[in-house]
């Protein structure tokens, strides 16, 4: 497969170099979200709502700032192109799902401050994609943190019928669960760069 | 007379300066450990101690002066807009933050990656900013940002050499074995992340939980000690 073949982008970023098991972005909604299957799920679809926004967004901010030389005001473009974009979403669904809207709670605003969103934003400029690769890049990116958060949420709603000790609930287990799914996901390496 | 009872009581909501306003982010209130803030740097660039180091120092130095910005300018910016002015602040120290470490040293700047621009979506900058250098005067907020900064840095190197150790047997660059050590490879990869922050925190959570017991038991455990030392 082509380095830079559709397919190969979309796989790579969705499954390959997972963002969140391998690359470890949007680690905070990972941990915070995961306790049920139906919050991940549309957790992950925002997610991948708001990447392919604001990475379409980041696409022309950057071609803009290259025209003028200004590179240097690459990142607080894009994380305000984020904010808006997070408030477009945020609007959207309190008026039309106002029940996911409160199921989200504070993590949807909390999008904005989600480092795989500026993650894919950054990458797709400095592995200088084109604007269809940057879109795929995108797509699977959130692909790939949608599937590890219901990976994540399957786990975790099995885990509550478990009897585990006192000394290692909450956070704890929770990191040694990403372990193990990110050790299973260490078997895809080898099949990318 | 309004206004002077006003100020009265603006000033009695600011914190006294005490060890406390330092030592709290270290321990008590570490970003990492207890509020489990800005996760993704911890344990993305903890594979080893110098990267972890690098990472505390920058994250640090943000921290630092885009809270001391926010403090100075806290009776200037509107509510309504305070995130996104939050926001421009930090982006603003990154940006220089990050062209330092390019120009000190490019090894580092390519070891650390994409994460020096990532600071910016570091919650513990920004929730810094929101729940304490917005409320508080510049002497407080200097104290506390640089608690909070020396706790993250703490956090990352306790990841960082476990990681080093483990996965490379060596700290710092320096080899801490003899040619026989086998590396813990997966310590270094991604999985060792997730396993050595679970770890420490299972750790401290035990601690925590001896702590409560021994607390409750005080009488018995004074006991035991004294039966002990006679014995």
């Amino acid at each position: 497969m082509q380095a830079d073949s559709l397919t190969y982008i979309f796989l790579n970023s969705a499954i390959v170099n997972n963002f969140v098991l391998a690359m470890f972005l949007g680690i905070c909604p990972f941990l915070g979200v995961s306790a049920k299957k139906d919050t991940a799920i549309s957790m992950g679809l925002a997610v991948i709502f708001v990447m392919l926004v604001s990475s379409a967004t980041a696409y022309g901010v950057n071609a803009i700032l290259m025209a003028f030389n200004i590179e240097y005001l690459r990142l607080i473009c894009y994380i305000a192109v984020i904010a808006s974009a997070v408030q477009l979403v945020e609007m959207t669904m309190k008026k039309y799902t106002p029940s996911l809207f409160r199921a989200l709670g504070i993590y949807l605003p909390l999008i904005t401050t989600n480092c795989a969103i500026l993650g894919v934003a950054l990458f797709q400029t400095s592995r200088e994609y084109n604007f269809i690769q940057s879109m795929v890049f995108s797509l699977g990116a959130g692909t790939g943190f949608t599937l590890a958060l219901l990976l994540m949420a399957g786990l975790r709603q099995q885990l509550e019928l478990a009897k585990i000790p006192n000394v290692s609930q909450g956070a704890a287990l929770t990191l040694m669960l990403a372990g193990l799914l990110s050790l299973a996901f260490m078997g895809f390496t080898g099949m990318g760069a | 007379m309004n206004n002077k009872q006003e100020s009265m009581s603006n000033t009695d909501q600011y914190e006294q300066i005490s060890s406390d306003t330092f030592l709290r982010g270290l321990w008590k209130e570490n970003p990492v450990f207890v509020m489990l803030l800005g996760m993704c740097p911890v344990l993305a660039v903890t594979n080893s101690a110098i990267n972890a180091l690098a990472m505390g120092v920058a994250s640090t130095f943000v921290l630092l002066s885009s809270n001391a910005l926010v403090s100075l300018l806290r009776d200037f910016i509107p509510k309504q807009v305070r995130i996104a002015s939050y926001i421009i602040i930090i982006a603003t120290f990154v940006t220089m933050v990050d062209y330092a470490i390019q120009a000190i040293s490019l090894d580092l700047y390519n070891a650390l990656g994409a994460f020096i621009q990532l600071i910016v979506v570091n919650c513990i900058i920004l929730g810094r900013a929101e729940a304490y250098a917005s409320k508080q005067p510049l002497p407080q907020v200097l104290l506390n940002s640089l608690g909070m900064g020396a706790g993250f840095t703490f956090a990352l190197l306790c990841l960082g050499s476990v990681r080093e150790i483990l996965g490379t047997g060596s700290l710092f660059g320096l080899m801490l074995f003899s040619e026989n050590f086998q590396p813990w490879v997966i310590m270094i990869l991604p999985p060792g992340g997730f396993f050595v922050l679970g770890s420490w925190l299972l750790l401290f959570n035990y601690l925590a939980m001896r702590k409560k017991q021994n607390i409750s038991l005080n009488q018995d455990v004074t006991l035991r000690q004294e039966s002990s030392d006679a014995g």
